[in-house]
């Protein structure tokens, strides 16, 4: 394995692991992008997912929305308000969010559009409030498409803060970025391999959210079937 | 800007989106068709679909640098398996869809498993296949523009070159002739659907985009 050998040599000498270019602060700076853009990108279409599967109003937008996004260029994203809005956070804060918004909005809305009718109307014939159905019963009878949506949004997220060190933003993806501007593919390496790490580390976090935000009794359906 | 370069830039762009796609395809099928047959060989897979799918395109393409170098191949070959984990669930899902009684009436009429496969079920997993290789595609053409960073060509070319020379007309026309071509090759898979599966009413509910699931359920354990 050439790939593993050189991102080796690279990660096991101490000069990597000091200072602010070193790999502790590039780590969290990776996850400050990724944790920040994903809880407004979660903020926005949490809610407005809910809003949608709970009213049926605006489905189509979101169905159409499910699969069209896929088409937008990341790198031209990117660059596009690097050059409109120069050195600004937002450069880099809109496009992390943007392609963190639609799958989680398009899983909230399936899950919530998707209770089961019985639910509703057993709720209903509990006395409940519109908000209350919301809050009590298709929100936690969704939570588990939420959580997929968050973790896919997250896939999408550190993706792209990968390549928005391209732009100038700092983590992981500046060793990338760097290591090719010097022919040096040992930095090169060495960075892929822990975007590789934090990417996978992300998706095993998800597995433990999940283990917390789902409703007991819906584990054990998801078990069963 | 300099347009004579364009028509080149696009038909790069249009074979790494399009030949992953297609390979996926090729590889998914079967595979589906294994998971479906041997039930205890699925969740296995999709547990492995679901790691790779994670992992971002810059940096595959990275891993594969010094095995083929800076070529098509090494763009080709992460969107080939970003295709494939899109992809297998769909087929999986698919044959699944085939209803019952419709199996029955094939295998009442004679059919052996093989014919039953292919003339049954996998024409009935049609639209869902095709669902998947629809997001396969587009990602794909997108994707692909990332691998200019490493130096593979495509419509990322104007992206890279307008940023680098802070020309905004020509950031534009790459990012924007990328959506074009994802949005027409999205277009004519809904056209071969439409070809293939003549039986489906035109006009209907159905002809909104099949929402396909994220291949990301299972990484350990809870299944979705």
């Amino acid at each position: 394995m050439r790939f593993l050998s050189y991102a080796w040599d690279w990660l096991k000498e101490p000069a990597q692991w000091h200072g602010p270019g070193g790999i502790p602060i590039r780590i969290l700076e990776q996850l400050y992008y990724t944790g920040l853009s994903l809880l407004i990108a979660a903020l926005i279409a949490i809610p407005l997912g809910i809003l949608i599967g709970h009213t049926g109003r605006g489905a189509a937008l979101v169905v159409n929305l499910a699969n069209a996004w896929r088409a937008i260029p990341t790198l031209g994203l990117l660059v596009l308000l690097a050059v409109t809005l120069g050195f600004s956070p937002l450069a880099w804060l809109i496009p992390l969010v943007v392609l963190g918004i639609p799958p989680i909005l398009v899983n909230t809305y399936e899950g919530v559009a998707g209770v089961e009718p019985e639910f509703k109307d057993a709720a209903r014939g509990m006395g409940m409030t519109s908000w209350q159905q919301v809050r009590k019963v298709e929100v936690p009878v969704a939570m588990p498409l939420i959580i997929l949506g968050l973790r896919t949004g997250a896939i999408f997220v550190v993706a792209t803060a990968t390549i928005a060190a391209y732009i100038g933003l700092g983590g992981l993806g500046r060793y990338i970025i760097d290591g090719l501007a010097t022919d040096n593919y040992g930095e090169v390496a060495g960075g892929a391999a822990l975007v590789v790490l934090l990417a996978l580390a992300v998706q095993v976090a998800f597995v433990g959210v999940r283990r917390l935000a789902v409703p007991a009794g819906l584990r054990q359906q998801a078990r069963q079937t | 800007m300099d347009w004579s370069q364009v028509p080149q830039l696009i038909w790069e762009n249009a074979y790494l989106g399009i030949v992953p796609a297609l390979l996926g395809l090729v590889i998914a099928v079967p595979l589906g068709i294994v998971c479906v047959r041997w039930k205890w060989f699925y969740p296995p897979v999709l547990t492995a679909t679901s790691i790779l799918y994670a992992i971002p395109s810059l940096a595959l393409f990275i891993v594969l640098i010094p095995y083929t170098g800076l070529t098509d191949t090494t763009v080709v070959i992460p969107l080939t398996l970003f295709s494939l984990c899109v992809l297998v669930p769909n087929v999986v899902d698919g044959l699944r869809s085939v209803p019952e009684p419709v199996r029955q009436a094939a295998t009442a009429m004679g059919f052996g498993t093989l014919r039953r496969l292919v003339q049954v079920e996998l024409p009935v997993a049609v639209p869902i296949v095709i669902a998947g290789l629809r997001v396969a595609m587009v990602s794909s053409i997108s994707l692909a523009s990332v691998g200019q960073l490493i130096g593979v060509s495509s419509l990322g070319y104007l992206i890279v070159d307008g940023y680098q020379r802070d020309f905004l007309t020509e950031i534009l026309v790459g990012g924007g002739l990328i959506i074009a071509l994802a949005l027409i090759c999205d277009l004519l898979l809904v056209l071969v659907r439409r070809l293939l599966t003549p039986w489906r009413p035109r006009r209907s509910r159905q002809e909104l985009p099949e929402v396909v699931a994220e291949p990301v359920p299972a990484l350990a354990g809870g299944a979705q």
